[in-house]
């Protein structure tokens, strides 16, 4: 901790969330300060002589020239530990239901201090080394179970290794010592408890590709525009396009084993839901409540704008921590704008050169070294452990527009994108992903992963889906020119079966019980039947049969339907098949091939 | 410690004024201003440094001079004194009254900033309230806790629609205690007279408590107005459970109102030089909607907002969207056509609609016929525009059933009287017979036993046979 003496400066200057110290020589960048006779809590910006500009994570009514700035000499740090899970935090790591307790108030009032893991709970802690053993930094030391679904692995600290000389089995508060480690002579006690400065990537042994896939159960997603465990991905869209909801079902229904979930600088009202409705929630693969392997972290739009700026790093340092135990972690950020926002503002108020739109010139290089801590990897310590995170970060452009600072930024980064668009969203399509826009840098890989792993058909379906949905845009175009009439039977057999594609399977309803998760092997079979069908009408029209007659088959209703089949049903999609290729016979005329003109 | 006074400005620019040597002065102060002429305003800090301060004069900077103004700094912020009694009062933007009542003797005094709201401590909106409007009730239902703003533009029915929903608006369960706070910021005195009449005459005047900053009122007061409304709306719903509906109206004379003091500060502009802190300036207002564990009130909010030449792109509609639950987007052609409200059903959204509606709420069926009237009018304004370009004979036969029922929707379903109190049933009735227009194989967005109970009895026979076979 702080060995030299504390550095002791004044309020020189106030202005919104940033004040001015004097008298901070000797401050390091990026160290936490507490101003005023309050104590708010801040961080250290900029650096002049012995001028320190700092961004207030509170409110400063009420300061004053001539108040004390007092540097606490350490980095803007997280608490890492058992305790995390199920928890709500603030931008800083604040739990928001301690502030309420201690301000004893629905409201957030100033200058409060609570912890951000709980000290008193005792865990109970099995460890996974013996006395005499030889570990390295990352190395598991034992285990705690901190909910149903989430395994802690207690690891050894980053930069500590030596010989285990004591370790305990028990239950224990995250302060007292579970382990002591000997180097060189040197004893020192672990605790579960480990501090991590947010704006320092956690390391890793090795990095990997991002080769394996993320299910999300969300049909356009996981067919067409998939993404990668480790992958990076981005939501743009206009408000009112569903960026949230989309932003909710993939923490909802996403295959990771934790979810960090940050509203950044988005409405309170939209984290209460997630507050309220995670725990009701159940994940389909365990069972248990989503709560249990999830944590929240909000900074609503009301809340101190410097706050929101930390809040973004407080989610992806503790990702990360889980990703060192070597889960998958999923992290969302709802939304990235609003943190360039507070960018934006802080770098105002310092009255640095802006560059486009009033944004700092540097909002590129946050931006990519924040999407850069995602990733896949070999973890720090024994047996080789694989985690991951994946972020994917929702952007609000401006009146939709693609052309802003934040959204070409992050698109160079981010390797999936999912364009929302207004227009569909206005027809009720959900989610508005545009299929034509969206694009996915992991679709070849995860083809392979498919491919060999599930069905060898899976990649050329998804092909085929696409190339009708691409021959549908031109042909509505050309029927937008010279009518319906101008196409030939089997162009409107191309156009049918892309309107079911996108009616039956693209179209996927949040708040249907049933149709808000669609497992591969469902998303499979209905692709593959909206595809058999298609090959098999257009099979028909060749042999002659009508148009009217295999458009309006009785099967194609139920083709409609198959999405509100539940998981244990899917089976029955499989005897569509057969009703397809009866129905379709039924109409195809005797004789069909010599008068197929 | 006696508050000091000061004679010490050194600048004035815009709505800004700037004191030196001064001490022990606080960042956000209320600061008092005493002119020559013996006339007192007020004003607070935005800046300080050690010997200097900022001070954003309220009712503006002109009369002032350098030579003889004097400043006292308060040493607190800006607090409203609140009662039960302001309701049925009529206030200036600054909170004083204005209607030759008594003043108002405080329960309480209140910092107008307010405080966040708990994210833990807030409790999800999902009561539904109808407010008798068939697009709002059926198409974007509304919640108690929700901040559902008005888009509109110049010259549409924007204000005689909040009036209607101010009126009507009741809760199907639940106490009603109610309240409706309006604040106005830079509107017209024909405007505010409108609702003061409309408020009048169908006795809501006792309901209501009204702050007024008219166009002639000074500029920057209205940055202070519609905080003042909110502190007032907060204390009457979370210290007397009332149910309150607040209507901030217009908030674009207040984002130009923003506009001119960072202007005046010289800060770097963000898009069509609003400043960069719009978003947040706007949401530490629209945030103040909601409802509270444990409290029975709630904040229900309903912002106006007149979009510059109906573009919603405009960094104001379009930084609202991004704050508040949804949005009714008031249409053109639609009031063109003589239909009121002229509620733009596409674009519109209630983002808590799925929380208000159901079983229990207001009935089964809602949220899937919602979801199908919308597909339904989608497509059929789509075939309309087909038709336009290659003629009627060009669409299919269920194109033109689509067509049609685009058109008897906006007539029937969007057109009502601004009297007319339409209940939730009725609109779901409506809708359901309005639906008998289209085949049902292309009712998708329905379920099967929902198109039973509610579209078959409808129907007549031959049409029946259709939903029958072919199901999963």
């Amino acid at each position: 901790m702080a060995t030299e003496k504390t550095i002791r400066g004044t309020i020189e200057k106030i202005s919104g969330p940033l004040v001015v110290a004097k008298g901070m020589f000797g401050a390091s960048m990026f160290d936490v300060v507490r101003i005023g006779d309050i104590g708010l809590v801040g961080e250290i910006i900029e650096l002049k002589g012995d001028t320190a500009s700092i961004q207030a994570y509170e409110e400063t009514s009420g300061l004053m020239p001539g108040e004390p700035v007092v540097s606490t000499g350490e980095p803007l740090s997280v608490e890492l530990g058992p305790g995390l899970m199920e928890q709500f935090y603030d931008g800083v790591q604040r739990p928001l239901n301690l502030i309420e307790d201690v301000a004893k108030s629905h409201f957030i009032s100033r200058g409060i201090d609570v912890p951000a893991i709980d000290r008193k709970t005792k865990w109970q802690f099995t460890p996974k080394v013996k006395e005499g053993d030889f570990v390295a930094e990352g190395d598991v030391l034992g285990t705690v179970q901190e909910t149903v679904l989430v395994e802690h692995r207690v690891m050894v600290p980053v930069g500590t290794s030596g010989k285990v000389t004591k370790i305990k089995e028990g239950s224990f508060t995250v302060e007292e010592t579970i382990a002591v480690l000997e180097k060189d002579g040197e004893k020192k006690n672990i605790a579960m408890l480990q501090r991590w400065p947010v704006r320092k990537a956690r390391p890793v042994a090795k990095r990997l590709p991002p080769v394996i896939p993320l299910t999300t159960g969300q049909r356009v997603v996981d067919a067409f525009f998939p993404i990668a465990m480790g992958g990076t991905a981005c939501v743009p869209g206009p408000f009112g396009s569903g960026k949230t909801v989309i932003q909710h079902q993939l923490a909802k229904w996403a295959e990771a084993e934790i979810v960090v979930y940050v509203g950044c600088g988005e409405r309170g009202n939209e984290m209460t839901d997630v507050l309220l409705e995670f725990p009701e929630l159940e994940d389909p693969r365990s069972g248990q409540p989503l709560m249990k392997r999830t944590v929240l972290i909000a900074n609503t739009s009301n809340m101190p704008v410097a706050a929101r700026e930390a809040s973004i790093y407080t989610a992806i340092t503790m990702a990360e921590y889980y990703r060192d135990m070597g889960y998958s972690v999923a992290l969302m950020a709802d939304s990235t704008s609003r943190w360039a926002e507070a960018l934006r503002e802080m770098s105002g108020r310092l009255e640095e050169m802006p560059g486009e739109e009033g944004y700092p010139a540097y909002l590129g290089t946050r931006l990519a070294s924040f999407y850069e801590r995602a990733g896949r990897a070999v973890v720090l310590g024994n047996h080789g452990r694989e985690g991951s995170v994946t972020a994917i970060g929702a952007v609000s452009p401006p009146g939709g527009d693609l052309s802003e600072p934040v959204s070409q930024n992050t698109l160079r980064v981010t390797k999936v994108f999912w364009g929302l668009d207004a227009n569909l969203a206005y027809q009720r399509h959900f989610p508005a992903i545009n299929w034509l826009l969206s694009y996915s840098l992991y679709t070849e890989k995860l083809d392979e992963f498919w491919d060999t792993k599930f069905d060898d058909e899976w990649s050329s379906l998804r092909i085929e889906g696409m190339t009708l949905l691409e021959e549908e845009d031109k042909l509505r175009e050309i029927v937008r020119l010279v009518g319906i009439d101008a196409l030939s039977k089997e162009e409107r057999m191309v156009l049918e079966t892309a309107k079911s594609l996108r009616e039956d399977f693209l179209h996927q309803n949040a708040f249907h019980e049933v149709d808000t998760y669609a497992s591969m092997e469902k998303q499979f079979k209905m692709l593959k039947t909206i595809i058999s069908f298609h090959t098999l009408g257009m099979e028909a029209l060749k042999k002659g049969a009508s148009m009217n007659e295999v458009f309006k088959l009785p099967v194609r209703e139920s083709i409609a339907r198959m999405r509100y089949l539940e998981e244990k049903d899917i089976g029955r999609i499989d005897e569509l098949e057969e009703t397809i290729r009866k129905e379709i016979n039924g109409v195809i005329p005797v004789g069909g091939e010599s008068d197929a003109a | 410690m006696l508050p000091k006074e000061y004679g010490t400005i050194s600048e004035l620019s815009g709505p800004l004024l700037m004191v030196e040597k001064t001490q022990n002065v606080r960042y956000d102060e209320l600061v008092e201003i005493e002119l020559a002429s013996g006339e007192r305003r007020r004003g607070r800090v935005l800046e300080i440094t050690s010997d200097k301060a900022l001070v954003q004069v309220f009712e503006g900077t002109d009369g002032i001079d350098i030579k003889s103004t004097k400043l006292l700094f308060l040493g607190k912020v800006l607090t409203l004194p609140v009662s039960k009694d302001m309701l049925g009062r009529v206030f200036n933007g600054r909170g004083e009254p204005i209607d030759d009542g008594a003043p108002i003797l405080a329960e309480k005094k209140l910092d107008i900033n307010g405080m966040p709201m708990n994210p833990f401590s807030r409790d999800f909106p999902s009561e539904f309230i109808q407010t008798g409007i068939s697009t709002i009730d059926g198409m974007n239902p509304m919640v108690r806790g929700q901040k559902l703003p008005i888009f509109s533009g110049s010259g549409l029915p924007h204000n005689r629609m909040a009036a209607q929903i101010a009126r009507q608006a009741t809760v199907i369960s639940g106490h009603e205690d109610f309240a409706v706070v309006f604040a106005a910021m830079g509107i017209t005195f024909e405007e505010a007279s409108f609702f003061m009449e409309d408020f009048r005459k169908t006795g809501a005047i006792q309901r209501t408590v009204m702050f007024v900053n008219l166009a002639d009122d000074p500029a920057i007061e209205r940055i202070t107005t519609p905080r003042i409304a909110l502190t007032a709306a907060e204390y009457l719903a979370f210290e007397h459970d009332m149910h309150v509906v607040v209507i901030l109206t217009d908030l674009t004379n207040y984002c130009e109102a923003l506009r001119e003091i960072s202007a005046a500060r010289k800060e770097v502009p963000g898009r069509r030089g609003y400043p960069g802190y719009l978003y947040t300036d706007l949401a530490t207002m629209y945030e103040r909607a909601g409802r509270l564990k444990g409290k029975s009130g709630s904040i229900t909010q309903i912002p106006i907002l007149t979009m510059p030449e109906d573009d919603k792109t405009h960094p104001i509609p379009d930084l609202t969207g991004y704050i508040t639950e949804g949005q009714i987007i008031l249409s053109r052609t639609l009031h063109r056509k003589g239909i009121y409200p002229p509620v733009d059903v596409m674009p519109s959204l209630s983002r808590l609609k799925d929380k208000g509606i159901g079983k229990g709420k207001t009935r089964e069926d809602h949220a899937d016929l919602m979801n199908q009237l919308f597909a339904a009018y989608a497509r059929g304004k789509e075939a309309k525009e087909l038709a336009v370009i290659l003629g009627e004979g060009a669409l299919t036969d269920e194109d033109k059933a689509f067509a049609k029922f685009a058109d008897l929707f906006e007539d029937q379903y969007v057109r009502q009287g601004e009297y007319q109190n339409r209940t939730f049933e009725e609109t779901l009735e409506l809708g359901w017979n309005l639906l008998t227009i289209i085949p049902v194989k292309e009712l998708k967005r329905v379920r099967d036993a929902y198109i039973e109970k509610y579209l078959a009895p409808r129907l007549k026979n031959g049409e029946r046979a259709e939903t029958v076979p072919g199901k999963v």
